[in-house]
Parts: structure tokens; sequence; C-alpha cells
């Protein structure tokens, strides 16, 4: 007899921790973007996703850090109320 | 053919004839011998693995664990305090349901420091979802280790086997031995491959943190596959391993002069070799005694209560000790035959006695063995052999 | 959306802002899917594969809190057994479990010079537990066992050295990343990954909850550590230190401790001796990697 207790992978997709947010947003405002693609590679979440100068963050998951904000060089990310 | 071997080198050489993978070990006494003959069979190009020469019984234990979660075939050895280093790590394995054979090479406990022959290192493990071999000679201990692994690989069971032989006694012992051929090993023991191991071409997650809503199911499982699957498995592979192999295996038990006896002796591991002299010996003065050698101690095996139930006088005889309590034997017995007692109806129970012998390798006589035969209070530890003049106050 | 590519999955949790699940992405990442992670007891850990989810889209085993090293070693003799050998494996821990309770396992994996990179997440001191000291946390830390009170300053000890103990262990590649620099981090796994035998990064990973800040200040803060001369980035191949990042100058840092609750205290006048000890730490680095570029 056993406990099923090996996962397959990436089940905690599953788990949306959009949830955790208090009350603010990530805004991918699309305009000044360059294409940097720094709010995608330091998501803690990597719930960002996109190509070019299109990127945004999922909000099923984004906990709302706020980090996207800080990196973008143009301003282009603001948080906003939900 | 039958070779005169020391038990060590006769453990490695059988186990390399079951082709393990990975091997880790650390050396401590008296279980050396079997890692030393291991990489030596692995540098004359006998035997094709890898040995990890780790830092600790901790890792030697943690990277077995690794090896087998990878789909690889492992053996670790130890003793004493290195077994008590692993005791995580042993837990951990049977949680992971990881089919680790090892062998304990059954060493005293420190403090004080002491390389001797007794039980007490294997009884720190003994909860662990384990499963716990002893034997009685060095034949046993290398049939046994062949048994371990069909037994832990098995899909149903997939649990961690350790198999006990006794200190010096048995691992530095020689004795006549037949090891078998590769042949017959390869038949009886297929490859191991398991269904679910660490690999990318399906990356599966082993160890995930579990709250109170799943843990206990895991704990259930181990003891439910150890009652059901391990309990049905072990006599049928000791019965397939006598036929294949021409040599009596006895799964969880052997019965010595029962049928007729009023007085049974019961203990494990080496300790049965005296035993059954003594029980000789008495046998030609008529006595009617004989002698319960409990093979597999985890999982308990569930008839010794109804076997027992029926003998006047039950002495269990054993090297370890559960400070405050008794002998781990002891108890496991007394709670087995008060079990089937209450189950089946009786009223009559044998009077169960338990003593405590060679700790830390103090030698045990067949005359001290003789004398539990006729002594007529009943105990539940006493100590054979305590020297008074060795004992004294703090003050 | 989710990157389909991306092998640590959302979902996991981790606190708002964390440095470590970023790092660890970041990781497993540059690393590729033919990768097995085993990781230590520890924040990410939990955080990642709390029962019936797991974020990870690479075979993945946690067993205790201080054998990764040791497991990570008989998975990389197994992978030798089947012939496995283009299979990367990865031991990583948080501080605790690698500079502290798993320090032995490491210094074996090291020793053995097995094929495994060893990641260690340093956020200085034991988060999972609730932010208790650990053999990295730096002097005036105040955590849950190095409190700050009439006759305490924090933490009393300097973070162990791991760079010169991974140094001495003869690894053959050593590199120091943190979470502002992902690209730099990246490519120091790729280039890990591709060396045979021991290999070591330390990655300075922020933690919002420990240290008493916004969560969106981890970047700012990781930067702050590196501009400070905090913590270099640096790379040894073989023993060699064939890299550096460059500063023009030093930040002063009280810009790096100003931003956490838990050195608050550092600014009392009855505490401003121990910045000196801050301000030695930064000299020692200074001249041992020739932080600063030469002006002309």
């Amino acid at each position: 007899m056993f406990a099923k207790m090996i996962l397959p992978s990436a089940t905690g997709l599953k788990n949306k921790t959009g949830s955790w947010r208090m009350g603010k947003k990530p805004k991918f405002l699309h305009k000044n973007c360059t294409g940097c693609r720094m709010c995608y590679l330091i998501c803690p979440e990597g719930c960002v996703s996109g190509s070019k100068k299109n990127y945004d963050a999922n909000l099923d998951y984004c906990k709302g850090c706020g980090m996207c904000v800080e990196i973008c060089p143009v301003k282009d990310i603001i948080m906003v109320e939900e | 053919m039958k070779q005169f071997l020391e038990g060590a080198t006769s453990i490695a050489k059988t186990v390399a004839l079951c082709r393990p993978g990975v091997i880790a070990a650390y050396p401590i006494t008296p279980q050396t011998h079997i890692p030393e003959e291991l990489s030596s069979l692995i540098a004359n190009g006998e035997l094709k693995a890898e040995i990890v020469n780790v830092e600790s019984e901790h890792s030697a234990a943690s990277c077995i664990l690794g090896a087998s979660a990878t789909g690889v075939r492992v053996y670790s050895s130890t003793s004493s305090q290195g077994l008590l280093l692993m005791a995580e790590v042993i837990f951990n394995i049977a949680g992971l349901r990881l089919p680790v054979v090892m062998c304990c090479v059954n060493r005293a406990v420190s403090a004080p420091i002491n390389i001797w022959n007794d039980q007490q290192d294997i009884m720190s493990v003994r909860d662990s979802g384990a499963i716990l071999f002893f034997a009685e000679n060095i034949q046993e201990a290398c049939d046994l280790h062949i048994q371990a692994f069909k037994l832990a690989e098995d899909p149903e069971v997939m649990l961690p086997v350790i198999v006990n032989i006794d200190g010096f006694v048995l691992s530095h012992g020689y004795e006549a031995v037949e090891l078998p051929s590769q042949e017959l090993v390869d038949k009886f023991l297929p490859p191991y491959n398991p269904i679910y191991k660490l690999d990318p071409e399906n990356p599966l997650t082993f160890g995930a943190l579990v709250g109170p809503e799943w843990y206990m199911e895991t704990r259930y499982a181990i003891h439910h596959t150890m009652l059901n699957e391990v309990k049905s498995k072990i006599p049928k592979i000791a019965e397939e391993f006598t036929k294949m192999f021409g040599r009596k295996s006895y799964g969880f038990y052997e019965e010595y002069y029962l049928e007729d006896a009023d007085t049974v002796y019961v203990t494990f591991g080496s300790l049965s070799g005296p035993i059954k002299d003594t029980i000789d010996r008495l046998r030609e003065k008529n006595e009617k005694v004989g002698l319960l050698r409990i093979i597999t101690y985890r999982p308990f095996p569930a008839e010794i209560g109804r076997i027992l139930s029926k003998f006047n006088r039950v002495i269990v005889l054993e090297k370890d000790i559960s400070l405050g309590h008794t002998g781990g034997l002891y108890s496991d017995i007394v709670t087995s035959v008060y079990n089937y007692a209450q189950n089946s109806g009786i009223s009559k129970l044998p009077k169960i006695s338990g003593y405590i012998c060679g700790l830390g390798g103090r030698d045990v006589s067949l005359e001290e063995i003789e004398q539990l035969y006729t002594e007529k209070e009943i105990f539940s530890s006493k100590f054979i052999g305590i020297n008074e003049k060795n004992l004294g106050s703090y003050i | 959306m989710i990157d389909e590519k991306i092998l640590f999955t959302p979902g996991h949790t981790a606190c708002a802002g964390c440095g470590q699940s970023l790092a660890a992405r970041l990781v497993i990442d540059a690393a590729g899917p033919n990768t097995i992670v085993v990781n230590n007891t520890g924040c990410l850990e939990v955080f990642s594969t709390g029962y019936p989810y797991t974020s990870w889209r690479v075979p993945f085993i946690h067993s205790l809190f201080e054998n990764a090293a040791a497991v990570a070693s008989g998975i990389e003799k197994a992978l030798k057994y089947l012939g496995k050998t283009d299979v990367n494996v990865i031991a990583q821990a948080g501080d605790g479990g690698f500079a502290d309770i798993g320090f032995q396992a490491f210094s074996g994996l090291w020793e053995r010079g097995h094929n495994v990179l060893s990641i260690c997440y340093d956020n200085e001191a034991y988060m999972n537990t609730g932010i208790q000291r650990s053999g990295t946390s730096p002097v005036g830390a105040n955590t849950g066992t190095s409190p700050v009170g009439r006759n305490s300053y924090g933490n009393i000890t300097w973070k162990k050295n791991l760079i010169d103990i991974a140094l001495a262990h003869r690894c053959s590649y050593i590199a120091t990343a943190t979470i502002c620099y992902p690209v730099d981090l990246q490519n120091k796994v790729k280039k890990a990954i591709k060396i045979k035998g021991a290999k070591f990064i330390y990655i300075f990973a922020p933690c919002p909850l420990g240290w008493g800040y916004d969560p969106s200040l981890s970047i700012k803060i990781a930067e702050l550590a590196v501009e400070t001369g905090l913590f270099p980035l640096i790379e040894y191949e073989n023993g060699v230190l064939t890299k550096v990042k460059k500063l023009k100058e030093l930040k002063p840092i009280e810009e790096f401790l100003k931003l956490q609750k838990r050195f608050q205290h550092l600014f009392q006048e009855e505490n401003k001796h121990l910045l000196q000890i801050w301000e030695d730490f930064i000299k020692v680095n200074v001249e041992k990697y020739q932080i600063l570029e030469k002006s002309n």
C-alpha cells in the first residue's frame, strides 16, 4: 500500500496566488517599453510573460510585490488600485 | 562449493553477486571489512559499481537514498554510532519508500565507548519503517542479503531492509560458506527498475511537505504494507530461495524442537547458536525444551503469540535493553502472547521471563543459558552476569 | 498566460518579493530541463512543494535539512552508473542548510569532486523557522535568537566566508551572484554546468520578511549590497580569480542598512561603533578583489 506522495510536474499552477495581493496590482502601460525583459526576468513568481515590447503579469498568480515596477528602467509599469 | 571465509568478506561477495550500482559506507568497527572487500572487488574489476567514500554515516545513508531514487540498486553497511547517526535518514528512506538494503553489524552504543557486540544499536531504528532481519550465522547472513534485495525492491513493498549480524561473532568469524553462482542470483533477483524515479524524461517531485490531511496515510501505508504485503512475501521469497539455492531459508522464524516442548527459549541473532547447544544438552537429559528463533523482527511475526501461548514457560534472551523498561524482544513477545490470548479466549498463559545478556561484548556461557531453564522466579528484565564489584554510588 | 518554458512555475507560496524564489527560478531556467534538483529543508523546499502542489518542472527531491549534498552525490554516481552523464545535478540550500547544519555534506561533496553544482541562497538567517540567526548572519542583525535588548546589539559574529571555504576545497568553479543582475546570475549557472567537477554559486537573496523592508525593494537592496562593496560579484576558475564586477565608487554602507528594520538600532549613538565592523569588512573586499576601477 502506498500514500500517493510523488507529484507529477508543475501541479503548483493550480494554486492561484493572485488573491494574496493587498489591493494593488501592476499595470503594464505598453508605451515606453524597450523590450529589455527585466520585468520578466526578476518576477519572483515567474508570472510575467510576453515578447518584444509586449509584456504583462498574470494576475492569477501576481502577489503584487511591485518589483517589476521598481526594475523597469523606463517607468512603463505602475502600481494601480485593484 | 563451500569456501572457508570471513563473515564480512562473505557478505561483501554476496552483495557483489546482487549487482548493486551505488555503494556508500563509512568506516566503523566492526562493519568496515564489508566496504573494504566491496572496494577491492571494484578495484579488481570483479564488480561494476560506484562506491562513494562519504564523510559520515549520515551521508552514506543519504547518498544511497539519492542513488536509489535515481533508479539504481544500492547498498550500505554500518554499526553502532554509525547507525544512530543514520537514524533520521533511515526514517526518511522508509517514508520516501526507497528499497535501500543495508547491513547493520550490531555493536554496543556509547557511552562508554565500546566496540564489541550487542544489539542495542538496531533498536534505535526499530520503528523507522525498515524491515529488520537477524542472521544466526554467516551463511544465513549471506542468504538474507540476497532475499533482502528481492523483498525491498518488490513493487508492492518498496521499503528499506536492514540485515543484522552480530559484530565480530559473525563479521570477523570464519565459516564454511556456500556462495551461489552469479547465474543463479541473476535468476532470483531481476534488475531493479522502479516506475517512479528521478528522471528528466518524466520530472517528478519527491519529498514534498505534507500537512495533517496527508501525513497519517503515509504512516498507515507503511504499517499496512508491513502487515500485509511484506508478511505474505517473506515466506514466499524464503521458499523460492530454498528451492532455487537448495538451502533452507526460514522466513519469519525458525522452530527448534518445539513440537513436544514445555519450555521455549526465544532470541534472535547469533545467540541462537549457544542456545541450540544448550537445548541439545538438555534434550540429552530428556528435558522438553526448544527454541523459537526470530529472523524477521520487523514486521513482527504475527503467529508468535499463537505459537508461544501453548507452552508453560517462555525464556526471552536478548542483547538489548529499553532502559527503564524491558528488552525490546521481551515486550514484543508479551504483547503478542497477550493479544493472541485476548482474541482466542484462552485463559492459561505461559510464564514469560526476560533476560538481558551480552551487552558490550560480555561473554554468556552455556551454563548461564542452561541455568535460566531451572530458574523458578519470573523476571521481565534480569541482567545476566552483572559484576557487583563494578558498581557503586555517585557519592 | 504563463511562459511554458519556465521550469519553476508560479503558484508557489513564497512571500511577495522573495529574493530566494526569484533566484531559484533564474537558476533552474538557466540550467535547463535536463537537470535534477536536490533541496535541503528550508523556505524554498517548503514554498515550492507544499503537497499536492509542486512548482518544479524538473525532477526534484527533498530529503532532510542537512543532506542535499550527500543525496546529490548519490544521484550523480547513479547517473554515472546508468551512463546518463549528460544530466546536470544541482544541490541547493538556504544559508542555514548550507553553511551550518548541511555544511559537512557540502564539504564532502566538494572534496570528492562530484560533478554537481552547489547553490547557496543566503538570506542571512533561518527564515523558514521564523528568523533566527545563522552562521551567515552579519554583525548587528536583529533576529529571534540574536535580539536587540538592553544588553545586546543583535548578532555578535560576522558571516562565515563560504567563498574562501569553497576555494580551500579546490572547487573547479566558484562564483557569487545576486538577483538584481539576473542575466549575470544565469550566465554563471550556464557556465558552471558546462564545467566538470564540484561547482559552487553563492547567491545573495534578500528577504523582505526577515530583513524588514517593503517587498518591492528586494532588487534595490541586492543592488546596494553590491554597490557598497558588501557583496562583490566575482568568479574563480580552478582557484584563480578570473572576474570581478568593478565599481566606480563605493556607496556608503548606511544606504544598505537603513532600508532594513533588522539594522535600525545600528544608527543609535551607542551602536555606531558597529558600523566600523561593516566598513572593515568592505575594506577587505575592496583590497582582496580590487573592486574599484583604477582612476587615472
